[in-house]
């Protein structure tokens, strides 16, 4: 077999090998592509109420909220939690980590975590964070 | 024990006397408030509802449920509601009797302690309403629908439900849709003139032939620490068995349980609306004093002596499920059909070999 043909043959199998695991031009546009965290709300709860996500990547987190209630997905640190349990928004969404999911809905939210952290999110309306409404959510470095 | 009794056809008088009684009874199950109307004593600025002990009287007689609760005013103003979970469609609810409750209250106190908007009709939400009535200064809703729906029917109509409101609508809603939602307007009962302690009594009339008593909703938005107390009086045909038996321990205590005298059920059946009292009858007195953790039950009633309170009534079971039709397993079919082939084959090979060994002219 000549050196051309072996050639074409190895572009050939390696143009199948790609196709077949996804690799190659698609793997480019992949890795700018959002990690989707679905969490669904349920009975006042959040499930999962733990998640790992890397650090510097943007995250889009789901929020299904099946109950007849409104709820939040508020995530932050403890201060951050402090100042909500005292706050009088009565909507959030302005901010990427502030989420209110009204009654039997869902939201997207995309957030990139800059520094690994641990993080909780908790719903801050009253009697829900005591009711457990409350998920941790670590920033893992080396994602 | 000694017991206080009514005596005496004053009914004026009485209501003066038992006015004193009722210092300790209240209403049922407030939970919330539009948070734009939300003010006055019952509300706080969270949605916190400050709940007063409750009284209910569960009468059941000939197949029929006669629940009786009173809303009591506690002055502010604003609006605030309630949701009753019922056993079945109630066939109507009126304004109770002005006594029946404080009449209750003596028959079973030991002596020392007597020493101290109309909703509209239209379902947009998927709850049905099936009955709108005006009471006073209330505003009640009988509704029928699935946890979700009458989650959002209450949300729609400015009720703010608390965080466990969907878990235990779900509990309620397994076991019968049908919901009584009731809206306080403080600032209407101010104008009719009615004073802070002032009840509103409610008689709801609800054929079953499957009684029970909704406990778990006196819970609702509190957490499971938190202390409830209610007085649950029933008046049944015979001696009831009751699911869970009250021991104490969990959370109810039988506080009475005797043979209904008969000058109880004179009075009560002097009262408005309750001549279905019988001639005779047996009065026990159920007392709520646990915390919310542990009424993770209602309370069911057999009062027909057999002595089987439902557990599905009880919520310690669920209704069973219909019969589940699985798809037809084609290769278990045909090994079953080939079973009864070669069955078949052998029943009529057997027949035909004794025929051929019959004796002749037999």
């Amino acid at each position: 077999m000549s050196t051309g043909r072996r050639t074409v043959l190895g572009f050939g199998f390696a143009a199948i090998l790609a196709a077949a695991t996804g690799i190659g031009a698609n793997a480019v546009s992949h890795a700018d592509d959002p990690i989707v965290i679905p969490i669904t709300i349920h009975w006042s709860h959040y499930d999962p109420d733990r998640i790992t996500v890397p650090v510097g990547k943007p995250v889009t987190f789901v929020i299904t909220n099946t109950d007849p209630i409104d709820h939040e997905w508020i995530v932050g640190d403890a201060a951050l939690h402090e100042r909500h349990r005292t706050g009088t928004e009565p909507v959030h969404n302005a901010r990427p980590t502030e989420i209110s999911i009204p009654a039997r809905s869902e939201r997207r939210t995309t957030i990139t975590f800059a520094a690994a952290d641990t993080l909780q999110y908790i719903c801050h309306l009253p009697g829900h964070e005591a009711y457990g409404m409350v998920g941790v959510l670590t920033i893992a470095p080396g994602g | 024990m000694r017991r206080t009794r009514f005596h005496g056809p004053d009914p004026a008088g009485r209501r003066g006397r038992l006015a004193l009684g009722l210092s300790g009874a209240a209403l049922a199950i407030f939970l919330t408030a539009t948070p734009a109307l939300a003010c006055g004593g019952l509300i706080g600025p969270n949605g916190a509802v400050n709940l007063l002990r409750t009284t209910t009287f569960a009468g059941y007689h000939d197949g029929v449920e006669h629940y009786v609760t009173a809303f009591q005013f506690a002055g502010g103003g604003g609006q605030f509601g309630s949701i009753t979970p019922l056993p079945g469609i109630p066939t109507s609810v009126v304004k109770g009797g002005d006594w029946t409750l404080q009449r209750l209250i003596r028959e079973t106190n030991p002596i020392f302690a007597e020493a101290a908007p109309a909703a509209s009709s239209a379902d947009r939400l998927g709850a049905v309403e099936l009955m709108n009535v005006k009471i006073d200064a209330l505003d009640i809703t009988v509704l029928k629908g699935g946890a979700n729906d009458i989650g959002q029917w209450a949300t729609a109509h400015g009720f703010r439900l608390p965080a466990d409101a969907p878990e235990v609508l779900d509990f309620y809603a397994k076991r019968s849709q049908i919901f009584l939602a009731a809206a306080f307007d403080a600032d209407a009962a101010k104008a009719r003139g009615q004073q802070v302690g002032d009840g509103t009594p409610v008689h709801i009339t609800i054929p079953t032939a499957n009684p029970w008593v909704p406990l778990r909703i006196l819970g609702l938005g509190k957490t499971a620490a938190e202390p409830v107390q209610a007085d649950v009086y029933l008046l049944t045909d015979h001696a009831p068995a009751l699911l869970p038996a009250p021991t104490g321990s969990n959370g109810i205590r039988l506080d009475a349980s005797e043979s209904a005298s008969d000058g109880l059920l004179t009075d009560l059946r002097s009262d408005r609306g309750m001549d279905w009292i019988p001639q005779s009858g047996w009065l026990t007195k159920v007392a709520v004093d646990g915390t919310a953790g542990q009424l993770d039950y209602d309370l069911a009633v057999d009062a027909s002596g057999a002595g089987r309170p439902s557990a599905v009534a009880a919520g310690l079971a669920l209704p069973s499920d219909p019969p589940v039709q699985t798809p037809v397993d084609m290769s278990r079919l045909l090994i079953a059909l080939a079973f009864v082939g070669v069955g078949l084959v052998g029943v009529g090979l057997i027949g035909s070999s004794r025929a051929g060994t019959r004796p002749a002219g037999s």
